[in-house]
């Protein structure tokens, strides 16, 4: 490559003087740059200057920077790790994608591999799903930060050809009561946070005109200085037109948005600590949004996909241009050649580097052999999008960047991914929480009241209406039921106009349980989204994994993760649900602490028959209530325990084969019609369960807890109605199908435990056979629905 | 003519995002229906072959400015002519959520005193503010004229959901008895958010979801061949689209969306 004095060029670029730099001044370069590599890395960078016997521009360095950000390259969870009991290497391979490997299912199709992971739906279809966390930025401004990673998700799904047809969105904030006068310089009140977070969300999916129909909200004390933003798309896409066979040659097309100033550094940003100074430093990190570009994109897309017109497509995220064409370059074997001056700008002046590097929202890359080149371009304008032709794939494994006639960077593929390995250690730091006795209260109503009130538990119908849930016309099992809006455990969706195949979609997360023990809170979650899948009918499932987690650097938060990640296999496995995608988050710090260890786990499972899939109201007065699985007193972490005002330390367990069983026996069990409602137990246990499936349907129920399967351990009724131990549901069976029933559930530890009535009121019975519960449903339901309305 | 050979233009823009499920709902009733872009239609394709316009529910160029105006614009501007043509020959005009919008900025509605040049009314933001995404009831309250829902009769409840913003229909407060009365005397009234029961909620939420005027969900203009509504009846098509189908032991067919479908297809089979 030719050296040029910049002084000369036409515009701004900087050698950067790394070859006779010390390791101070290379750290400083770092710093300067704004890059967040560590020393080690750098070294490894001036060697490799060394070698080619000149400095690297500052396009070059930033590129590299990208590329290696813990966003971008994961580096730890691709690094080695030393634990206590010995060296891991890759905690990817090691636990998450071990599982699927192991499982290797036919109908997996690509996992971890493309922007999105996928799997078979019928003969032609598949189904690609990714989600997404998008903390940093909605930390510092959480409209544009929410919006902007809800469109990230989708374009994950564009990236792997698809057609997103549904979002999902889990949500983590502080307590919405938060004490203003708590909150240290720079870090925005949970409320704040909260509505401009959940406007976001609602605006991108609207205007794109996807309905959001799953997820979750959840409130922590350790989200206050880290909110927590989960944003998930999924996608339809005919098995045939997966194409991805790109050649030397191939024109590199920049369509959609035009290339700003907005999102420079969002990768590096989403690599390090929020600090007092991120509002100031980072502000510029934070992409801004506009989905009806995002909207006429989409479009093109997929008509480009249906005419066969490309041979590789992804999509322009953390990194910008620069990630996305060192991927595809390296995906593909080749090189590749880029005249960024060709870079539609919204506005002039930016420098080589800001154009490469900028994460300005709206854009795809796609990959369109030079003959369609023409006809490609006429789709877009059709569309109203802009298309531009940057460059092309060479032979050389190299990547050649010019700028003017200049040519500002040149760098090796194979060095550009091979970073060097990092290499963190691990230790449990932690003290183990203690379990506390109590005596058994007197008025449990109270409580339940409590419990079906708060933050946690209570209707989500404020937020869930301000998402389009029902755009595209194919939701079948909504988010809220009916009119009363009671939480459906799952949504079901008929992707195909001539089947009624369905698309099962559910989550779990749980941070309470994550203050115990990371390992139980993962495979609590796991369990969680299978069984919420599970409840409506879905089965065939595969997971995706988003952790949320503090500074990797400590060695007790690695030590956490690596808990999480071992319980990741050990029940991805076990319950033959391969994971297909992922993402982490790590480094969620504030001055007010780390995050608590936060794992999403999303499960996509399948219905043959959406007419079968089964809803959370009961039906029919008279009909039997079962319970199904056995409760435990497992209370720690349980909103119970929050509400007596402590963690405790019995976090529920799973226990294998029982919950698998417990799990195939539910779904014979819809496939034969004998289930007319079924709900899955968790926050709030038994109790809370109950008296959704009844106030969602203005019909009551009348309980006997001394016939609920349970360990022998359980003799009181609190922890009867209020453990959330796992692998539970409530279902509503008709009496003429009771035997049969039974007979499906032997496996399963499994009672008829009341009935449903046709007076309005919970009628719960003590172990004593006592009255323990008698409450109207109206204020049960008056209570859940308003629980969290009145406090935004 | 034969169901088989209506013709329904389904017209799209940047941000509309209701065009697949409409046609699928038209092709279900048999009909010939087609999405394509307003570019095409601007350069290609001619308005006048086809029976029936539908502009269907999204977000047309982003709703800046106001709800449907920059479309509504562009439209009137482009196409004037031929939409003129087709307005006063009687082809029937379905405008959805944003296609109501749009043709409340047209001045294709209502239609006091033929297509005016300015909105005669307006869907304003919703009252209380925000997205709402919800299923309503809605009378029929059209004595026949609007051709859209012929096959409902008056006064039934049906059952579809609603979902947006702006929604808020409204006249100018000097005016709005008056355009009432218009609207009453040359049966332009379509559609009325009620209760469950039937009563009308008179502007209280949710059964009037958005604080509109005098409940108004939908109108038609003068001749009753262009229709406006919030709901969205495509929406509400098949029977397991109802919120509570569950409840059924047998899933319903269809859900009440269907009959708006199956009216202007019975109007253009006697018509033309």
């Amino acid at each position: 490559m030719n050296l040029f004095n910049h002084q000369i060029t036409p515009f701004e670029i900087y050698e950067i003087r790394v070859q006779d730099a010390e390791n101070k001044k290379l750290l400083k370069i770092s710093r300067k740059l704004g890059i967040g590599l560590n020393l080690e890395e750098m070294k490894a960078i001036k060697e490799y200057f060394q070698k080619k016997g000149r400095n690297p521009t500052d396009i070059e360095l930033q590129t590299i920077g990208q590329t290696w950000s813990e966003h971008c390259f994961h580096r730890t969870f691709k690094g080695s790790i030393i634990t206590e009991s010995g060296e891991i290497h890759s905690l990817f391979k090691t636990y998450i994608a071990k599982a699927t490997k192991e499982l290797n299912p036919s109908w997996c199709i690509s996992t971890f591999e493309d922007n999105a992971g996928i799997i078979e739906f019928n003969n032609n279809y598949a189904i690609a799903a990714k989600v997404e966390t998008h903390n940093h930025p909605s930390a510092i401004e959480p409209f544009g930060g929410a919006a902007t990673g809800v469109g990230g998700a989708i374009r994950d799904i564009l990236g792997v050809w698809a057609d997103p047809i549904v979002c999902t969105d889990v949500l983590g904030f502080g307590p919405l009561n938060y004490d203003y006068d708590k909150l240290p310089q720079g870090i925005k009140h949970p409320k704040y946070l909260f509505k401009g977070v959940v406007s976001g969300i609602g605006c991108y999916g609207n205007n794109m005109g996807i309905p959001t129909v799953n997820g979750a909200i959840i409130f922590d004390e350790s989200y206050v200085g880290n909110v927590v933003v989960y944003c998930g798309c999924i996608g339809l896409l005919p098995k045939d037109k997966f194409v991805r066979n790109a050649k030397p040659g191939d024109i590199i097309l920049l369509a959609g948005g035009r290339t700003g100033r907005d999102g420079i550094h969002g990768v590096t940003f989403a690599s390090a600590e929020l600090t007092e100074e991120s509002e100031e430093v980072s502000r510029p990190a934070v992409q801004i949004a506009n989905p009806i570009e995002e909207e006429k994109l989409k479009r093109a897309i997929i008509e480009v996909r249906d005419r066969k017109l490309g041979s590789g497509i992804t999509d322009l995220g953390g990194g910008g241009l620069s990630s996305a064409i060192g991927e595809m370059a390296h995906r593909f074997s080749c090189g590749a050649h880029v005249d960024l001056e060709k870079v539609p700008l919204k506005r002039k002046g930016l420098a080589p580097w800001e154009i490469y590097v900028s994460e300005s929202q709206e854009r795809m890359l796609l990959l369109i052999p030079e003959k369609n080149l023409e006809q490609v371009l006429d789709v877009f304008r059709e569309e109203d999008v802009e298309a531009t032709p940057i460059g092309k794939l060479i032979e050389d494994k190299l990547l050649k960047i010019h700028y003017q006639n200049y040519q500002v960077a040149e760098l090796d593929t194979s060095f550009l991914f091979n970073p060097p390995r990092i290499e963190r250690s691990a230790k449990w730091s932690r003290e183990i929480s203690k379990d506390h006795s109590f005596p058994e209260p007197r008025n449990l109503s109270s409580y339940l009241l409590k419990l079906v009130s708060s933050l946690n538990i209570a209707s989500r119908e404020k937020v869930v209406r301000t998402y389009d849930h029902e755009v595209k016309g194919n939701t079948v099992l909504k988010p809220l039921h009916g009119e009363s809006g009671g939480p459906n455990d799952a949504a079901v969706l008929k992707p195909l106009v001539n089947s009624w195949k369905g698309l099962v979609i559910s989550c779990g997360i749980n941070p309470r349980y994550g203050k115990i023990d990371p390992y139980w809170m993962a495979a609590s979650v796991i369990d969680e989204a299978i069984r919420n899948n599970t409840a409506v009918g879905g089965r065939r499932i595969a997971l995706l994994d988003n952790f949320v987690w503090g500074s990797p650097a400590k060695p007790d938060r690695l030590e956490s993760l690596v808990k999480a990640c071992k319980a990741c296999y050990d029940f991805a496995k076990r319950f033959d649900t391969p994971f297909i995608s992922g993402k982490d988050s790590l480094y969620n710090e504030s001055p007010l602490g780390p995050v608590t260890p936060t794992l999403l786990v999303t499960a996509i499972g399948l219905i043959p028959d959406v007419r079968k899939a089964v809803s959370l109201d009961l039906k029919l007065p008279g009909n039997l209530i079962y319970a199904v699985g056995p409760t435990f007193a497992e209370l720690g972490g349980s909103e119970y325990y929050r509400l007596k005002g402590f963690v405790g330390s019995s976090v529920p367990k799973v226990r294998i084969p029982q919950a698998e069983l417990t799990m195939s026996a539910m779904v014979k069990a819809i496939d034969c019609g004998y289930l007319r409602a079924s709900h899955d137990i968790s926050d709030g246990g038994l109790a809370v369960a109950a008296a959704e499936m009844a106030f969602t349907s203005n019909l009551g129920m009348e309980l006997h807890l001394k016939n609920v399967p349970r360990a022998k351990d359980v003799n009181r009724n609190d922890f009867l109605l209020f453990s959330e131990s796992n692998s539970r549901f409530l279902v509503e069976v008709p009496r003429h199908h009771a035997t049969e029933f039974e007979s499906l559930t032997k496996d399963a530890p499994c009672t008829a435990i009341g009935k449903v009535t046709k007076e309005q009121r919970l009628r719960v019975y003590g172990l004593k056979d006592e009255s323990v519960l008698d409450m109207d449903l109206g204020e049960l339901f008056f209570a859940w629905k308003h629980g969290l309305e009145i406090e935004i | 003519m034969k169901r088989e050979e209506i013709r329904i233009f389904i017209l799209r823009v940047g941000g509309t995002n209701c065009d697949e499920e409409t046609k699928r709902a038209f092709r279900d009733s048999r009909m010939d229906a087609e999405v394509g872009h307003f570019n095409q239609l601007v350069k290609e394709k001619n308005l006048l072959d086809y029976d029936a316009l539908v502009i269907p529910g999204g977000f047309s160029h982003g709703d800046y400015v106001r709800a449907g105006a920059i479309w509504a614009k562009q439209i009137m501007a482009k196409l004037g002519k031929e939409v003129k043509t087709f307005v006063d020959e009687e082809r029937p005009i379905l405008g959805i959520c944003n296609g109501f919008q749009v043709l409340i900025e047209a001045g294709l509605l209502p239609q006091f005193d033929g297509i005016s040049n300015f909105p005669e009314a307006a869907l304003g933001a919703n009252i209380p503010a925000g997205y709402n995404c919800r299923w309503i009831h809605l009378t029929n309250e059209s004595n026949g004229r609007c051709v859209f829902t012929r096959r409902i009769r008056k006064g039934s409840i049906i059952r579809i959901p609603i979902a947006h913003s702006e929604g808020r229909f409204m006249f100018s407060k000097e005016c709005e008895r008056k355009y009432l009365e218009r609207l009453l005397d040359n049966d332009q009234l379509v559609f009325r958010y009620c209760q469950h029961d039937g009563k009308y909620p008179d502007g209280r939420y949710p059964s009037n979801p958005n604080g509109s005027f005098y409940d108004i969900a939908g109108i038609c203009d003068p001749s009753g061949t262009i229709l406006g509504l919030m709901p969205h009846p495509e929406r509400a098509y098949y029977g397991w689209q109802l919120p509570d189908w569950t409840k059924n032991d047998k899933i319903p067919a269809f859900g009440d969306g269907r009959i708006i479908f199956e009216s202007v297809a019975e109007y253009l089979t006697k018509k033309f």
